[in-house]
């Protein structure tokens, strides 16, 4: 008779956590699969593919990056429309900004284990990278339970980082893991994950300032309930959250916002969206690029074309000219006399 | 016997990463070994995501083409 060879799927999030929590799994002789999920918040990537002043800097899937290191497969799930109902309705609330970090967490684990349970994959147990004391929201002693109950993994739902701070799980029980060669960090503190790290031999891994999520970022969340209260609804589809990665913006009256690009990336990507949106860019086309969210006046169609036309080469003119395209592609022209930065008030810019 | 291996064509134009990855990903389930897909893109993210997918995943990229206005990426699945 032959002992089939455990398996684990690992939420891989493209950091270090997560890194070190299947590597350790992997040592003891566990199948292990990754499993990344990509919620349109994603920090991955992203404003370095738009903006043209970050092509130099290497362009990687850090998630794809890490289970390339590990040697294991990855499977990307596009989380995007289910993600909305944990963003709008977090049963647990936000964190310091719009981050629903610890409903976030049971959904992954949730999520992971729908998949790992499928009959055609047969994993056995999910592990997390999640440190005890970490994370502010998600990862403490409190919170940790709740996402095992309430993801509905329970005792297979193993943190090989923190896993001595923990009941035993059912891996542990079983033998299928020795829980002495596991870890019990705990804190912000990341030295034990340094030091495990080069124990492994791992020289390089992405150590997010901010996090992976968006969802953590004050400007971003700012822009975010801008969106949804202009707007008078909540609902958004994956281009208008993208569209808050991008730009400067500015909304002068409740009605209508500006997104102005910042560079020739940006000014780029934005021309993506002249079907679907007003834009505007001062003559000739070799400035910014605006584009209009709402329903602008004609009033207000000037004071955007100025706002453009501040942050454009022709700022210190008396008069400059700016080309409007409807999204059906039809022009029309402006002359306008460019803002001055003190015309600007702070409380237009989200 | 087995069918003739096919080509597949797929375009993720305006996609960043790494949808096309996961666009790529999922196609690639639906189709079978020997079987050719080209994938179109606009995002220069690609030229490293895909390859790394298709690395850990198995699959071989054949070739990487940048034209001026987009990337094709041509991969067996394998």
């Amino acid at each position: 008779m032959t002992i089939q060879q455990k398996k684990a799927v690992s939420l891989i999030s493209g950091g270090l956590d997560s890194m070190l929590a299947t590597k350790v799994i992997m040592d003891q002789g566990i199948h292990v699969e990754g499993i990344n999920f990509f919620t349109g918040f994603c920090v991955e990537g992203h404003t370095h593919a738009i903006r043209k002043n970050d092509k130099q800097k290497e362009k990687r899937n850090n998630a794809l990056w890490v289970a390339e290191q590990l040697g294991i497969k990855l499977h990307i799930i596009d989380v995007i429309e289910e993600y909305k109902d944990v963003l709008l309705n977090p049963k647990h609330g936000y964190g310091q900004y719009m981050n629903p970090c610890l409903d976030c967490k049971i959904f992954m684990v949730n999520k992971a284990q729908a998949w790992a349970w499928m009959e055609e994959n047969n994993f056995d147990f999910i592990i997390t990278g999640e440190v005890m004391g970490q994370r502010p929201k998600s990862q403490r002693k409190a919170t940790m339970p709740i996402i095992a109950r309430e993801s509905g993994s329970e005792d297979r739902l193993l943190r090989p980082l923190c896993a001595k701070h923990l009941p035993e799980t059912l891996p542990e029980r079983e033998g299928w893991v020795d829980r002495d060669k596991l870890y019990g960090f705990h804190g912000r503190n990341r030295k034990p994950q340094i030091a495990l790290a080069e124990e492994f031999g791992f020289t390089d891994y992405a150590q997010p300032a901010g996090g992976c999520c968006f969802l953590t970022d004050e400007s971003y969340s700012d822009k975010l309930v801008d969106l949804w209260k202009g707007r008078g609804t909540r609902e958004y589809e994956l281009d208008d959250i993208m569209l808050l990665k991008v730009g400067r913006h500015l909304r002068p009256a409740p009605n209508y916002k500006v997104i102005i690009s910042r560079e020739e990336g940006e000014t780029n990507f934005l021309k993506g969206y002249r079907s679907e949106f007003l834009t505007m860019q001062t003559l000739p086309h070799t400035g910014p690029i605006a584009m209009i969210d709402g329903e602008p006046t004609q009033q207000d169609l000037k004071v955007a074309a100025s706002l453009l036309a501040r942050y454009g080469q022709g700022r210190h003119a008396d008069n400059v000219e700016v080309e409007l395209r409807a999204p059906d592609g039809s022009l029309s022209t402006l002359h306008v006399r460019p803002l001055k930065p003190d015309d600007v008030p702070k409380s237009w810019y989200i | 016997m087995n069918a003739k291996p096919a080509h597949h064509e797929l375009s993720a134009k305006r996609l960043l990463c790494p949808m096309p990855v996961i666009k790529t990903q999922d196609k690639i389930k639906t189709l079978s070994p020997g079987d050719t897909l080209t994938v179109t893109c606009t995002d220069p993210g690609v030229l490293n995501d895909i390859p790394a997918w298709c690395r850990i995943n198995g699959h071989q990229v054949l070739a990487k083409q940048e034209n001026e206005d987009d990337i094709q990426i041509k991969i067996l699945v394998c």
